[in-house]
C-alpha cells in the first residue's frame, strides 16, 4: 500500500471521505513509479492530474497508457514526455506523439507494446486477481517473443501476464467522497478498466457529488477501488478545452 | 479518379447490409462515404462505441464523444458506449462481421504487414494498436493498399515487414486490381480497365492465378 493511504488509516475512518487535493493525493509519489494514465489518445484523460505530474517534476516514470497522445498537439501525456518525465512507455500504440518517437530513437526512452485487446485484459487480470490471460492475438508475430504458449481445447494462446501500477490515474465524469465514479461517453474506455488495477487510484473528475448523487446503477466504479477523489476542470471548462483542442487541430469548423 | 477513392469505392462493395463493421486509419474510413442506399452498417470504434454518425457541427461537439483518433463523432439513435474491455469482447469475440485495414505489405499467404517499421535499429513503430486483436476476430478481413510503392510490388510472396496476423486477409484491393486469399493462394479476380493480367503480373511479385470469370474493377455495386 501506499503511505498514506494505508489500511490502517482507511480503518479509522479515511475511506468515508476519499477527496482530497492532487498535491496530497501525489504527496508520496516516488521517481522511477510506474503509472497508469486512463484515457484514449487524450479524451478521458485525468488532464490536471497530469499537469501536477509535469509541476511536481517526478521522473524515470513507467508510463503504462492504452494509446499514445492526441496527435500533433502539447496536449495530455505529450507535457510528460515533452518535459522529460517518462523511463518506459507500455502501450499498443506510440505513434501520434512525436516527442516520445524521438526519445524512443535516440534511446531515452524504452517502449514495450501490447496489442489493444491484450493490454486491456493485462490490466484487467491485474485488477482482478487473476495470473494471467490467454489470448491467441499475437501468436505468429513478435508479440510472442518470450511467452509462454499454451494449448488449451486443441487450440494455441499465448499467456500474458497480469499488469498493475504503483498508481492509477483515471479521469471520471462525476464522483462522490466515498470513491464511486461515473463516467461519461467514451471517456469510459481504460478508466474503469485501470481503476481496479493500480496500487493507490486516484480520480479526477469533473464534478465532485454528494454521496446519494450518482445512482448505483451509474456507478462505473465501485468505491473500494478508488483511494482519492481529486477535483478536475468543471464540465464546462472540460467542454471548452476539447472544443479548443479540435478547433486548434481543425478537426471540427 | 484519384487512387485513395477509388479503393475505397471498392471497399465498400464487400460490405452487406447491417454488418458490424470496424474501419481502420486512412482509406478505410473514407469507405463510410460510399456506401449504396441499401447498405447501412454498424459501426464501432475500438475506443468504445457502435452506431457513431459522422463529423458534428461546431456546437454540437462534445468533449466525451470521439472516435480512436480522438476526432469528434456523433452517435446515432441506438447507439451504445462501452470500456475497453468490451470493446475488444466485440472485436476479438468474433461480433466483428468485417473489417477494412490498410496494409503496408500483403503476401499470397493471407499474411498482412501494418504495425511496425523500423525507427532505428531494432526500435519498431508506430504500434499494431487494436489491430491484431481485429486481424484474428473480425470474420472478413479486406486488406487495402498502394498495388506498389518506389520500391516496387507491395504483394509480395512473403512480407519483409514485421507481420500483424498470419493467414488472416480474405480480399486485398489495391488501385489496380481485387485478389481473392485462398487456401491455395491468390485469385486475381478484378482488373481496372485499361490493364491486362500481363500488367498486373508485372507489377505484382505474389504467385496467383486468374479467376475464369476475371472481370472489370467494380467502382459501384
Amino acid at each position: 500500500m501506499i503511505e498514506g493511504f494505508s489500511h490502517e488509516e482507511l480503518v479509522k475512518g479515511k475511506f468515508m471521505d476519499k477527496v482530497t487535493s492532487l498535491d496530497q493525493a501525489l504527496e508520496n509519489i516516488h521517481d522511477g513509479a510506474t503509472i497508469m494514465l486512463g484515457g484514449f489518445a487524450g479524451v478521458g484523460a485525468p488532464l490536471k492530474t497530469i499537469d501536477k505530474l509535469v509541476e511536481i517534476g517526478v521522473k524515470d516514470l513507467t508510463v503504462i497508457a492504452v494509446v499514445n497522445a492526441y496527435p500533433g498537439q502539447d496536449f495530455g501525456i505529450a507535457l510528460l514526455f515533452k518535459s522529460h518525465l517518462v523511463k518506459k512507455l507500455i502501450t499498443s500504440h506510440s505513434g501520434t506523439c512525436q516527442i516520445a518517437l524521438d526519445q524512443y530513437a535516440n534511446g531515452e526512452i524504452e517502449i514495450e507494446y501490447f496489442p489493444m485487446g491484450t493490454f486491456i485484459e493485462k490490466i484487467r487480470a491485474g485488477g482482478a486477481g487473476l495470473g494471467g490471460v490467454l489470448t491467441a492475438t499475437g501468436l505468429g508475430t513478435l508479440v510472442e517473443e518470450g511467452k509462454e504458449k499454451l494449448t488449451v481445447q486443441g487450440k494455441e494462446y499465448l499467456l500474458e501476464l497480469p499488469l498493475r501500477a504503483d498508481y492509477a490515474f483515471i479521469k471520471g465524469y462525476r464522483g462522490d467522497k466515498y470513491g464511486n465514479i461515473q463516467y461519461r461517453g467514451v471517456a469510459l474506455n481504460s478508466n474503469p478498466i485501470m481503476a481496479t488495477a493500480g496500487d493507490c487510484t486516484v480520480a479526477e473528475v469533473n464534478e465532485i457529488v454528494d454521496v446519494g448523487s450518482v445512482q448505483p446503477n451509474s456507478v462505473g466504479t465501485p468505491s473500494v477501488f478508488v483511494q482519492a477523489v481529486v477535483q478536475g476542470h468543471p464540465f464546462e471548462n472540460h467542454k471548452k478545452i476539447y472544443t479548443d483542442l479540435w478547433l486548434r487541430s481543425k478537426q471540427i469548423k | 479518379m484519384e487512387a485513395r477513392e477509388m479503393i475505397a469505392r471498392r471497399a465498400a462493395i464487400e460490405l452487406s447490409d447491417g454488418h458490424v463493421v470496424n474501419l481502420g486509419y486512412g482509406v478505410p474510413t473514407a469507405v463510410a462515404n460510399y456506401l449504396p442506399a441499401n447498405v447501412e452498417l454498424i459501426l464501432q470504434s475500438e475506443n468504445g462505441c457502435l452506431l457513431f454518425g459522422p463529423t458534428p457541427n461546431l456546437g454540437d461537439e462534445d468533449p466525451d464523444v470521439a472516435n480512436a483518433g480522438a476526432q469528434p463523432i456523433s452517435l446515432m439513435p441506438g447507439a451504445a458506449v462501452f470500456d475497453l474491455a468490451t470493446s475488444f469482447s466485440i472485436i476479438r469475440g468474433g461480433y466483428v462481421d468485417a473489417t477494412v485495414l490498410g496494409a503496408l505489405e500483403v503476401d499470397q499467404e493471407g499474411n498482412i504487414a501494418n504495425w511496425a517499421m523500423p525507427l532505428a535499429p531494432g526500435k519498431l513503430a508506430p504500434g499494431m494498436g487494436g489491430a491484431m486483436d481485429l486481424l484474428v476476430g473480425a470474420r472478413k478481413v479486406v486488406a487495402t493498399l498502394l498495388h506498389s510503392s518506389k520500391r516496387g510490388s507491395k504483394i509480395l510472396k512473403r512480407c519483409h515487414l514485421p507481420i500483424t496476423a498470419k493467414g488472416v486477409v480474405d480480399v486485398i484491393i489495391t488501385e489496380k486490381a481485387v485478389f481473392e486469399v485462398t487456401r491455395d493462394g491468390l485469385v486475381l479476380t478484378e482488373i481496372i480497365e485499361g490493364l491486362t493480367v500481363d500488367d498486373i503480373r508485372s507489377i505484382t511479385e505474389a504467385d496467383f492465378v486468374v479467376a475464369e470469370n476475371v472481370g472489370l474493377y467494380q467502382l459501384s455495386s
